[in-house]
């Protein structure tokens, strides 16, 4: 397909990538595209880690009975994919890599206002990313990613402590990585940049950052008291002792609810953008996705009890956390009717950005409708606990946030590496994912519907759910294809690809009015901005195509 | 945003020498580092309240015990803890106004004097822990607390068991606290260190103002523990 014909550049602009060289320009650099970089490589390497106990937990379900592995090995691997998956790659993955990368570059700053803190954060993610793989190698845990108490506290022989301090000091660099955005956005915006022309994706990132800040410390503190407990015997969630268990339910959820929309914020953000630029349109009723970002990252925080319908909460509290669980899809299904709106008479362009993009539009609407499956008392005690849930979460998950997270990185990658990938494998890439994500979690939804329980290794009694378990696991393959592909080319592009014009894909946005790649402080001159976000009308107008070459 | 934005890098030379190159101005830096400490307060306000929700929950359920256990930790020495962080926060007060008119000598010795009443209220906490492990209320296997009454309650005896869900958020609420207090004194102890060597300048003490801000925060923090902590159903 037609890609974007770029003006050879003959001398290579200085810019952040060749500035400087060497171990020491990286590993003690304060720029916020080299730190985003760093970033991107260590979650690369953890959602590897995190896939490969995937596809071992695939392989195991392959056959009714359990073959491949023990019982105390399929737990482990359960609760290592989720907590690698959720604490080191998910959370940190949109913000710590586009965003840090494209905060500061969309709002017209040299950089983000703390860039200290900034490397900090990445420091204390590695160190909690050793902490975790250390945990890893030398025994793991077998709780599930929640923890639960006493089980954690009082009988496991697993190495919650360990693994719990990780989580904390990971948690402190989600913290200081929302803390920086908030300040950033707030502060350092260029002249005339107001909140009603920031990008959509800085809204997102605001809400998530918020997010970040007022739930990381309380799952941080429970972590504390679990570890307490555990040491000491201390008797807060014991019930032997007087404690409740359900408190800790609480207290986990209340910060691990809302984590769910510190995934899938980010990857609304990234959406809005690349459906803006694809189809020629400024977005559809900008301040409802806006508000709604903020809706989100309120209502977020009011729901977390639909986690518990049935560990042994009041019918009362059930009854009101069933209201609010459904009144946190508004938001979500404002910012849906949003996109739909602007794609309506949009001038789209199917690259694959926007490949990624539908298969958010498509997949985040089932993952987020069956949500409202479970936000239903009666249905969800019906399938609580069955591959049903695991099936929702992941199409939210890795459904939305993760293709919102591909698309994004290719929509990106001209700015980021300042070279152009290869247009027909991404597409290709793109459908390949698409498929293998459908064919691993559709009938995962079936399997949870006819009664098969998560976390069960062994499903010999059961023997008729084997072939939805085939196909699931035969989608995983294809999935795990689809994932490898990206990396290949990206890197294959790093060193071949064709070089980038400033906005390949005649973009708005600050972030493509500076060179690709950027130069160390972003932008040569300071920008003063006088026009409205995502002014596409304005750049099609056809004075305009003379001055930015539009390759389409 | 004013038009001196625009200066950009060139006039780098006329900047204060602690204006970083990403802030166009001082003022902007001031503005960030304030939003970032209190942005970061909020964090810690969530980080404490997870425990205060904790307490709420077995307060309302073990009120008996909690009163028991709570007339067992000495109320003295928490008012007393009380008052040194009260003056700790006069003494941080006067240290930022003392940045702001550029009164070296003064903001030394205030600076010095927080320090002092810091290490004041860690030592008499210390006192205290020695007293309760004394008294075997540390929480785990030599924990005891047998035959205390219930305060109003004649004849009736606190459960072991439910005084010891009070002792574990007394000492996790309370050392939490005392971490926190422990990491102002290595900020002051820089602080210190910046002030002897006269760096702060009425143009430029943003570190002043918001390690103070952090201070009062954690001296707020204590003005809620001591009431919930050592005041429980405690009459003259």
């Amino acid at each position: 397909m037609s890609m974007p014909i770029a003006t050879p550049q003959v001398v290579e602009r200085e810019n952040y990538l060749n500035t400087k060289y060497g171990v020491w320009s990286w590993l003690l650099t304060t720029d916020h595209k080299r730190i985003a970089l760093l970033y991107l490589l260590s979650i690369t390497f953890f959602f590897f880690i995190g896939g490969f106990f995937a596809l071992l937990i695939r392989l195991e379900l392959l056959t009714p009975a359990g073959d491949l592995v023990q019982a105390d090995t399929y737990n482990k691997l359960f609760t290592m994919h989720g907590m690698v998956m959720v604490f080191f790659f998910l959370i940190p993955s949109i913000p710590a890599v586009l965003g840090n990368f494209l905060v500061p570059l969309m709002i017209g700053a040299k950089d983000l206002a703390f860039p200290r803190i900034n490397l900090l954060s990445w420091y204390l993610y590695i160190i909690g990313g050793m902490m975790m793989l250390h945990c890893m190698l030398t025994g793991g845990v077998d709780t599930g990613w929640t923890f639960y108490a006493p089980f954690s506290t009082n009988f496991t022989n697993t190495k919650i402590i360990e693994a719990g301090l990780a989580i904390f000091v990971a948690g402190f660099s989600s913290i200081l990585t929302g803390l920086n955005f908030v300040v950033t956005i707030h502060r350092m915006r260029a002249p005339g940049m107001t909140w009603s022309r920031l990008p959509l994706f800085i809204w997102a990132h605001y809400a998530t950052s918020i997010i970040q800040l007022l739930g990381t410390p309380v799952v941080a503190v429970t972590i504390v008291l679990v570890a307490a407990e555990r040491a000491l015997h201390l008797g807060i969630f014991d019930p032997k002792l007087g404690g409740d268990p359900i408190l800790f339910q609480h207290l986990f959820w209340f910060y691990s609810h809302p984590a769910v929309y510190i995934m899938i914020l980010p990857s609304m953000g990234v959406v809005t953008e690349i459906i803006a630029c694809f189809s020629r349109k400024r977005i559809f009723g900008y301040s409802f996705v806006a508000f709604s970002s903020i809706a989100i990252a309120v209502f977020g925080f009011l729901v977390w009890a639909h986690h518990m319908f049935v560990a042994g909460i009041s019918v009362y509290s059930a009854l009101v956390f069933s209201f609010l669980s459904y009144a946190v899809a508004l938001p979500s299904a404002i910012k849906v009717f949003n996109w739909t709106a602007t794609l309506y008479k949009g001038s789209i362009h199917y690259d694959a950005p926007m490949l990624y993009a539908f298969g958010f539009l498509g997949l985040f609407t089932v993952g987020g409708l069956t949500g409202l499956f479970l936000s239903a008392l009666g249905i969800d005690v019906h399938v609580t606990d069955t591959y049903f849930v695991i099936a929702h979460f992941h199409y939210i998950m890795v459904g939305g946030a993760l293709m919102g997270y591909l698309g994004g990185m290719h929509f990106w990658w001209p700015k980021i590496s300042g070279r152009l990938y290869p247009e027909g494998w991404a597409r290709l890439a793109a459908l390949i994912v698409f498929i293998g994500f459908n064919l691993t979690f559709f009938p995962q939804f079936l399997l949870g519907y006819m009664g098969m329980p998560r976390r069960y290794y062994d499903y010999s009694h059961m023997p008729e759910f084997q072939v939805l378990n085939v196909l699931s696991t035969a989608g995983a393959t294809v999935l795990g294809v689809g994932y490898l592909l990206p990396m290949i080319y990206f890197l294959w592009s790093m060193r071949y690809g064709k070089p980038a014009t400033d906005n390949p894909w005649n973009a708005a946005g600050l972030e493509w009015k500076t060179a690709s790649p950027p130069p160390t402080f972003n932008f040569d001159e300071e920008p003063v901005v006088t026009w409205e976000a995502y002014n596409y009308e304005e750049l099609d107008a056809p004075q305009h195509r003379q001055e930015v070459p539009v390759a389409r | 945003m004013p038009d001196s934005t625009m200066v950009g890098l060139h006039r780098e030379e006329e900047h204060h020498p602690e204006l970083l190159h990403h802030f166009a101005e001082a003022q902007q830096q001031r503005d960030a580092a304030s939003l970032g400490m209190w942005v970061f307060l909020a964090t810690e306000v969530m980080f404490f309240g997870g425990l205060f929700c904790a307490y709420l929950v077995y307060r309302r359920w073990y009120f008996g015990d909690f009163a028991a256990a709570s007339k067992s930790i000495d109320a003295t020495l928490g008012a007393t803890n009380t008052a040194v962080l009260i003056c700790s926060s006069l003494t941080v007060v006067l240290a930022v106004w003392a940045a702001q008119t550029a009164r070296r000598t003064l903001l030394i010795a205030m600076l010095g004097i927080t320090m002092i009443l810091g290490l004041a209220f860690l030592g008499i906490k210390g006192v205290e822990y020695k007293d309760k492990f004394e008294e075997h209320h540390v929480p785990g296997a030599s924990f005891r607390f047998e035959n205390v009454p219930i305060p109003g309650h004649p004849g009736q005896f606190a459960n072991p068991r439910h005084a010891q869900i009070f002792f574990s958020l007394y000492f996790v609420m309370t050392g939490l606290h005392a971490l926190h207090m422990i990491i102002g004194l290595g900020i002051f102890l820089w602080l210190l260190i910046m002030a002897w060597k006269g760096r702060f300048t009425p143009e430029w003490h943003t570190p002043v103002e918001i390690g103070g801000l952090y201070w009062h925060f954690v001296d707020i923090v204590w003005i809620y523990l001591f009431p919930l902590l050592y005041l429980i159903d405690r009459h003259p």
